[in-house]
């Protein structure tokens, strides 16, 4: 549990660590609260020939609400300061995922960028902010973009930022008075990542239909995604058991040693039903 | 008067140190000029070694030294238990070498080491170690192993059989079998699991070349041992040139025990560089891959009986997978301590075992925790609640029916305990069962487990009651007995202690047994402290270190309190005898009239005539008057052969819900009523039922070594090996009976394995009696979701 040799430099500043990203070309890797670059490069799966160390650039820090109402969580905001923040509380699913993810080392140093820049395709932010239909900020020394969740998770450990690009902030929608939202999993036991992890939003009921639905699910396939047969299903009339059956459609379902693909594909189902369910409750 | 400490609640005086960071364990200590050793391990689980190519990493920075396995003098480790008896002479003994030399048998098998300045530098130097391997097949299940055509490990031992060993009377079982009313016949598996200890291993040696002596520490249960078999087996090094310390040990769960390829390894790696010392640290995946695992049996068992619920016969047959090679009593442990306690707490008139330990390209498998015991209650306690399922007999009923009735001690058990060979026999010395039962029964619930089942139905879920009703052996062991001529670990197992009374008047007690985290410290002090009327903070308690303990045969099968702490009382009696006659000698009386009261000794009559243990101690130890043919100094030793084992037994119960769509198993309550005997330290007993409870539990619910064919170990890590969390348990409700053992002076019984051998029985028949409306029978563990769905879904006879 030694990792390979590797060269370590604090960035003082935002630009400064951009800098450095992009003169490595490549070969150096950002690190925060290292609960995924730490454990990689011990098992010596990840060799960086240099980390960047941006976890005290105080200006990626923390929740805000935006000016135009959305809120933006700072990159380096850790689970533990987004449980403790007000804002945060407005968003169901996140009270139910934040006090879940790993243990209380990994939500004392784990951030939300650092997260979602590793891509576990079974972690839990990212069926959050797929489902939260979540912006992710990118910046490099080329400059700056936003880049839609639905379009940030390209596979297992692999998004769509480049090498020489941070993750700023994750800014979220402000959440519309009547929509809910919750979040589900079922976990495996050993590292507590989900077999199945459903994030789920819904409301904007008028009459017998529900005017609005959106179902991010991590877990399951190759990378989270947007489940977007179920949401068509739901706002189409179908019962949440019903439009819960189509949770892996398409997609191409994980198996391991936990859980083959005959028993995940199918918990995959009762937890969207599940979250659904939890998620209407909550306009009641 | 000083307040008597034995039986009470007394704080863990070690705690203050191990809690706050400053307890002392291998990794902490750092000497001078220390170099750093890694092991290379390989990759392959079954594979020959053509050549290996360590020239440039002998050229990498900071490296001193690179060893293969033909560097290396030694002996191959040695195996201390063999099956014996009925298995003959076993000469197809195959066990570790430091490192592996023409070929490997399990992912992880050791067979390079370099030395280097640093740590960091010696991991780095690994992979420039260039082997030309020639993988072979491979084979992982141990029944599997036995069959035609299966891959051979080695070539003396045909279908990779390193014994087929019986017990019981295997005519009188057939007859009951053919005979009897109903039989019932299941195959079970008892999966495998890694013990994950807190603290990994780790060693280092020191050579010292003016002395031409060895100094090794060790996170080891058994220093003395380790030194004994370095000695006698590996090295060809007396004893007496061999110093072992086994300094703070971060838990061990049975793991360190055994003798292990770094001891040789960091000892020769200190030699070859001049002296300098050597330390090596196990990383957790190491741990995995190269730390004896534990469990790993399949089984078939039949249980014969009449309608009315008497078991007349138990028939079981098991697959005992040892690994690729044998641990220090891997034998030992499917054979004497499984097989010979199948029946556990039942009178059940005909029992036979037959036991084939088997070969596979798996790290070896030796004692974990309960060691044989929890395997043996598993299968006893499944197939108790299978017959009755057979016969529509309540699970209370059944056991209740075939308890070893109170009268019918000492007992002398049919699973062949009584029948060992070399003439020496032990007995169930005591045991009253049913007392432990009824209040378990009552604290559970289950007397209203109908209701309980009906209410959760109503919620979706299905409800389910285990009962695990148990006995163990521990305070291991008489002598005779254990190291029995053909069958018993090649030694004896008594314990011994050292009590110095200074002439301060503070006592330092020493002892062969050696704590892993159990409070010894604490519980050896209240009872010396007890024997001698002294308070506890006036007693010290050393141990881990061969120079300044006497010989002892370490800390396992639960025997510190029962074996090594009689040894500590035996000595105390020694020093209160001669501080009597010294004691008479100040008083001018005779030392027949000398009564002692705690720590005061008068003369009888006039008790303004006394003298405390401390006056006696200052005197004696100044020696200025002492009587002819006294010694000085209050200094005894004493050694403590027990006459036999110790026999906790209880009944524990769980009670689980499964939900029926996703399979997923909570458990609910679970109440353990275990009679330990009397106890030193109540709190100490509670805690050790507690985390035993949840190792127990994490077999039957989560737990599982995972190898693929390949031999790769794909439960390789913490991310994929599922270890208990406390947020997953209800409380423990925990009560008891009291039957003290008659076995030694004190009537304590050991408690450090109850709780894993009670409950994994409890909550896996839990489960399975949640699913028997569905007309499930038997489903293995672990209970996982997935498992559990899966057993829903073919008793449906929906998708298997």
């Amino acid at each position: 549990m030694i990792p390979a040799t590797f060269d370590y430099v604090r960035a003082r500043s935002l630009d400064d660590a951009l800098a450095r990203l992009a003169a490595s070309a490549g070969s150096a890797k950002a690190i925060a609260g290292g609960q995924s670059i730490l454990p990689l490069m011990k098992l010596r799966l990840a060799r960086p020939e240099m980390l960047v160390d941006i976890g005290r650039l105080a200006e990626l820090r923390g929740v805000r609400r935006l000016g135009d109402g959305r809120v933006s969580i700072g990159a380096l905001t850790t689970y533990d300061e987004m449980m403790a923040d007000e804002l945060i509380q407005l968003y169901g699913l996140l009270r139910d995922a934040l006090p879940n993810i790993g243990d209380v080392q990994v939500r004392n140093r784990g951030t939300i960028g650092g997260s979602i820049a590793h891509a576990d395709p079974a972690s839990d932010m990212p069926a959050i902010l797929l489902a939260l239909d979540a912006e992710i900020v990118a910046r490099s020394a080329r400059g700056e973009r936003a880049i839609p969740a639905t379009s940030f998770f390209e596979g297992a450990f692999v998004t769509a930022l480049e090498p020489d690009e941070l993750i700023t902030e994750i800014r979220l929608p402000g959440g519309g008075e009547d929509i809910r939202s919750a979040y589900l999993a079922i976990e495996q036991p050993a590292s507590g990542y989900s077999i199945a992890g459903v994030a789920a939003c819904i409301g904007a009921r008028s009459g017998d239909r529900w005017g609005f639905c959106s179902v991010g699910i991590t877990g399951v396939g190759e990378h989270p995604y947007r489940a977007s047969a179920v949401e068509a299903a739901v706002t189409g009339g179908a019962s949440f058991e019903d439009a819960a059956g189509h949770a892996c459609d398409g997609v191409a379902v994980a198996s391991d040693i936990h859980a083959d693909r005959e028993y995940r594909a199918h918990v995959a189902t009762v937890i969207v039903r599940r979250a659904l369910e939890a998620a209407a409750a909550r306009l009641e | 008067m000083t307040a008597d400490m034995l039986g009470q609640r007394v704080k863990r005086v070690e705690d203050q140190r191990l809690i706050t960071g400053r307890g002392r364990y291998v990794d902490d200590i750092k000497l001078q000029s220390m170099a750093h050793v890694a092991i290379l391990r390989s990759p392959y689980a079954h594979a020959n070694i053509r050549s290996i190519d360590t020239s440039l990493a002998r050229a990498m920075p900071g490296v001193l030294d690179v060893m293969v396995g033909a560097d290396v003098p030694y002996n191959p480790l040695p195996m201390a238990w063999p099956a014996g008896g009925s298995a003959g002479l076993q000469n197809n003994v195959n066990t570790p070498r430091a490192l592996a030399t023409d070929s490997v048998k399990w992912t992880g098998e050791g067979v390079a080491a370099v030395t280097a300045e640093t740590a960091e530098q010696a991991q780095d130097a690994l992979e420039a170690i260039v082997i030309d391997w020639e993988p072979l097949p491979t084979v992982v299940d141990a029944e599997k192993a036995t069959q035609p055509g299966a891959p051979q490990l080695h070539e003396n031992a045909p279908n990779n059989e390193v014994f087929t060993w019986t017990v019981g009377d295997r005519d009188g079982t057939d007859a009951a079998i053919r005979d009897a009313e109903v039989v019932v016949r299941q195959r079970i598996v008892n999966q495998r699991l890694i013990p994950n200890p807190m603290e990994t291993r780790g060693d280092i040696g020191l050579y010292n070349p003016g002395t031409d002596e060895y100094t090794i520490w060790m996170s080891s249960q058994t220093p003395h041992i380790q030194r004994l078999l370095l000695a006698a087996f590996v090295m060809g090094v007396p004893e007496h040139k061999i110093r072992c310390i086994s300094p703070d040990v971060g838990g061990a769960f049975g793991t360190k025990i055994f003798t292990y390829a770094d001891y040789p390894i960091v000892l020769l790696a200190s030699k070859r560089i001049g002296g300098r010392p050597v330390k090596w640290i196990e990383g957790r995946r190491e741990n995995y891959q190269a730390t004896i695992h534990g469990r790993d049996h399949i089984t078939y068992l039949e249980i014969a009986g009449k309608r009315d619920g008497e078991i007349t016969g138990l028939k079981v047959k098991t697959y005992a997978n040892l690994g690729g090679r044998l641990s220090t009593i891997g034998p030992g442990i499917p054979t004497t301590l499984y097989a010979r306690v199948l029946s556990g707490c039942y009178r059940i008139p005909n029992v036979f075992a037959e036991v084939t330990g088997v070969y596979t390209n798996t790290v070896f498998v030796d004692a974990y925790r309960g060691a044989g015991r929890p395997e043996a209650t598993y299968v006893i306690e499944r197939a108790m609640d299978l017959f009755a399922d057979e016969i529509g007999m309540d699970h209370a009923a059944i056991r209740r029916k075939n308890f070893i009735p109170p009268d019918q001690f000492p007992y002398e058990n049919p699973s062949g305990l009584g029948t060992a060979s070399g003439g020496a026999k032990i007995f169930i010395d005591s045991g009253n069962y049913e007392p432990a039962l009824n209040k378990a029964l009552v604290a559970s619930g289950y007397l209203d487990a109908e209701a309980a089942r009906a209410e959760a139905r109503k919620r979706g879920k299905y409800l389910g009651f285990g009962l695990s009703s148990y006995i163990e052996v521990c305070g291991v062991a008489p002598s005779k007995w254990i190291g029995a001529v053909g069958e018993g670990w090649g030694a004896a197992m008594w314990e011994s202690a050292n009590i110095r009374v200074h002439l301060t008047g503070k006592v330092v007690v020493t002892m062969g047994t050696q704590p892993q985290g159990q409070g010894h410290e604490t519980t050896y002090a209240q009872v010396v402290g007890h024997e001698l009327g002294l308070p506890m903070e006036d007693i010290v308690v050393q141990h881990s270190d061969t120079q300044g303990t006497p010989f002892g045969y370490g800390s396992y099968g639960s025997r510190t309190s029962s074996v090594g702490m009689t040894a500590a009382i035996k000595a105390a009696a020694k020093i209160r005898e001669k501080a009597r006659r010294y004691a008479a000698h100040m008083l001018e009386a005779s030392p027949d009239d000398i009564e002692v009261d705690g720590a005061t000794y008068s003369v009888k009559g006039s008790p303004d005539k006394k003298k405390t243990l401390q006056e006696i101690a200052f005197a004696l130890d100044l020696a200025f008057d002492a009587p002819e043919g006294m010694e000085p100094y209050l200094d005894e030793t004493a050694y403590h052969d027990t006459p036999n084992c110790t026999w906790p037994f209880g009944t524990h119960v769980a009670v689980v819900e499964i939900d029926e769509a996703t399979g997923a198993v909570d458990l609910v309550k679970y109440v353990a009523v275990d009679d330990v005997g009397n106890k030193i330290n109540p709190m100490i007993v509670d805690g050790q039922l507690h985390g035993g409870i949840a190792q127990g539990v994490g077999q039957a619910l989560w737990e599982g070594a995972v190898y693929g064919d390949d031999g790769q170990l794909l439960s390789g890590s913490m991310l994929d090996y599922a270890l208990p969390r406390a947020s997953w348990f209800p409380p423990l409700e925990l009560d008891e009976t009291v039957t003290p053992s008659p076995v030694n002076p004190i009537g304590v019984k050991g408690v450090g394995e109850a709780g894993a051998i009670a409950s994994t029985a409890a909550v896996a028949n839990a489960v399975n009696d949640a699913l028997r409306p569905l007309g499930i029978r038997h489903v293995d563990m672990p209970l996982t979701p997935q498992t559990v769905w899966k057993a829903i879904q073919a008793a449906k006879g929906g998708p298997a």
